[in-house]
């Protein structure tokens, strides 16, 4: 897959403040790319620069092979965005900023389609729309070009679940229709559930680049096994066990971490001693702790 | 020109009518202001050879409507659309903000267009008024007139910061100019003084200019002069200054 975006060594000041340090990475064609980072890391102003609505202190910015800021007209005909903040007049109805964002470019989706694909009232105002539905048409907005790329900030912010899942769904549906998708977002639920390869960006420097479960892997996270014994037991039993890593008792039950290794190897102590291992749960490691742990581990 | 253009001036269009401002304030108030005068019987008596007072107050309130629209409707719509993200969205169309401010001005200049156009009407059909004797003479002073307010409602929203505070710093100016344009007292009866301030200001020299028209000439230079004036300084201010976010 070529690569339709390229960012590479990025920087970005707001006056002392360093907003971007050094973010490099690339988007291949096709993929939904994540941008994923506690607020503040510089998320938002890497995406600034790469539609070319602000201007770079260092670092180079290719989009399809244009250059942001001189080919800025060029580039909003094949980059659609949905900002973060970007708001539409009150009064305006929603088929009404359809069709005239659709009058902007040469070659627009049917807004009419669009309009049912989003399940959007057309004759409501901006002003009247729920939360969900002022999303929804910031994403049609994004669309209505279409374009090669959409960049989605901040998609599902303010959202209850059941209407980001719907929204999830949706940009699962523009996906397959061959857009590259970058996607920023603080949700880790969001980039385990869409995303095919995350950037995850701290403090304006990249972390790592990896897949959803390779960014899990990457953070060695522990598994936690808690069960209640069916008769009581001798925690030496499971502390000397290979690969566990601790074993704490609290109030009934026994909680034992280690690597993935100890789910398995306890069950045989346990079965062995003919004890059973009532109400037991394990605990993977999502996207989420991962995160935790290596924006944690990049500090230090 | 092309479709996106004349569909962003058609919808702006839309919107100022739909926010109020410029239908109840820009044209309704202006009118019933003209009809009530109309309707009284002492502004109908002629105050010099061929004038009455009545006759002073058709473009002094057709300086209203443009002044309304000018510092009121489009600082406040154009500021909320930079306080809102709309200016900020515009960017990342290939139309651009520039041509959403082109569409506001140029809707709102249909509208005064409109407006002006009714308010003859309605003094010539239901009131008697004469229409202006110099016709061209009044078109280009109505057409300097409103492209120096525009400019200047332009500039208010340039360099204020809010939404908010283009409404206030606009309606602020509102008052002044309007008295200066002979709506609380005619420029005639007017002090020397405020006579010769009323001059420089933009509804004074657009009210200076309307009087030669209606009374048959060609308006002078210096009324228009100073509305041109107005129009290119605070255009090229206001293009220079723009604050975009």
């Amino acid at each position: 897959m070529p690569s339709v975006i390229e960012v590479t060594n990025l920087h970005k000041r707001y006056g002392d403040k360093i907003a971007v340090d050094d973010v490099s990475f690339t988007v291949e064609q096709g993929e939904i790319f994540g941008i994923l980072g506690p607020n503040g890391a510089g998320k938002t102003t890497t995406v600034e620069c790469v539609e070319g609505l602000r201007t770079p202190d260092g670092g180079t910015v290719s989009v399809l092979g244009l250059d942001p800021l001189r080919d800025h007209t060029e580039l909003t005909r094949r980059l659609g965005v949905q900002l973060q903040a970007g708001m539409l007049p009150e009064s305006l109805r929603v088929g009404e900023a359809l069709e005239l964002y659709s009058s902007f470019y040469p070659r627009p989706a049917d807004w009419r389609a669009l309009l049912d694909d989003l399940g959007l009232p057309a004759k409501a105002r901006y002003a009247a729309l729920s939360g969900g539905q002022k999303q929804r048409l910031s994403i049609a907005l994004a669309l209505i070009g279409n374009p090669d790329i959409a960049v989605l900030d901040e998609l599902t912010t303010g959202l209850d679940p059941q209407a980001r899942r719907d929204t999830w769904a949706l940009i699962e549906g523009v996906r397959a229709r061959g857009v590259t998708i970058v996607l920023v977002t603080h949700f880790m639920e969001e980039a385990e559930r869409l995303c095919d390869r995350v950037a995850l960006i701290d403090a304006g420097r990249v972390v790592l680049i990896d897949t959803p479960a390779g960014l899990a892997d990457r953070a060695q996270i522990e598994q936690r096994l808690r069960f209640r014994p069916s008769r009581d037991l001798d925690l030496a039993l499971l502390a000397d066990l290979p690969g566990v890593t601790g074993v704490t008792r609290r109030g009934e039950q026994i909680v034992v971490t280690g690597d993935d290794t100890v789910v398995n190897s306890v069950m045989a102590v346990l079965a062995r001693n003919q004890i059973t291992a009532e109400r037991l749960r394990v605990e993977q490691a999502g996207l989420e702790e991962a995160f935790v742990q290596l924006t944690r581990k990049d500090v230090q | 020109m092309n479709g996106a253009t004349w569909r962003l001036i058609a919808v702006e269009g839309k919107l100022s009518l739909r926010d109020k401002v410029a239908p109840v304030w820009g044209v309704a108030c202006p009118l019933v202001v003209l009809v009530i005068l109309g309707s009284i019987p002492a502004l109908r008596e002629p105050i010099t050879a061929d004038l009455t007072i009545f006759d002073v107050y058709v473009p002094v309130l057709i300086l209203f409507n443009i002044a309304i629209l000018a510092m009121t409707a489009l600082p406040t719509t154009l500021a909320g659309y930079r306080e809102n993200g709309v200016l900020r969205r515009m960017r990342t169309t290939p139309v651009g903000p520039v041509r959403v401010l082109t569409a506001q001005l140029a809707a709102n200049f249909a509208i005064a267009l409109v407006a002006m156009v009714f308010f003859l009407l309605v003094a010539g059909l239901g009131f008697g008024v004469d229409p202006p004797r110099h016709p061209l003479g009044f078109a280009v002073a109505w057409l300097l007139a409103t492209a120096a307010l525009l400019s200047m409602g332009l500039l208010v929203t340039a360099l204020v910061s809010s939404r908010a505070a283009a409404t206030a710093i606009g309606t602020l100016l509102f008052f002044p100019m309007m008295f200066f344009a002979g709506l609380w007292v005619p420029i005639a009866q007017m002090p020397p003084l405020l006579q010769d301030i009323s001059a420089y200001t933009p509804l004074g020299a657009g009210m200076g200019a309307f009087q030669d028209a209606y009374l048959g000439g060609f308006p002078s230079w210096p009324p228009l002069v100073i509305l041109v004036a107005y129009a290119v300084v605070c255009a090229a201010v206001a293009v220079r200054w723009f604050r975009w976010e």
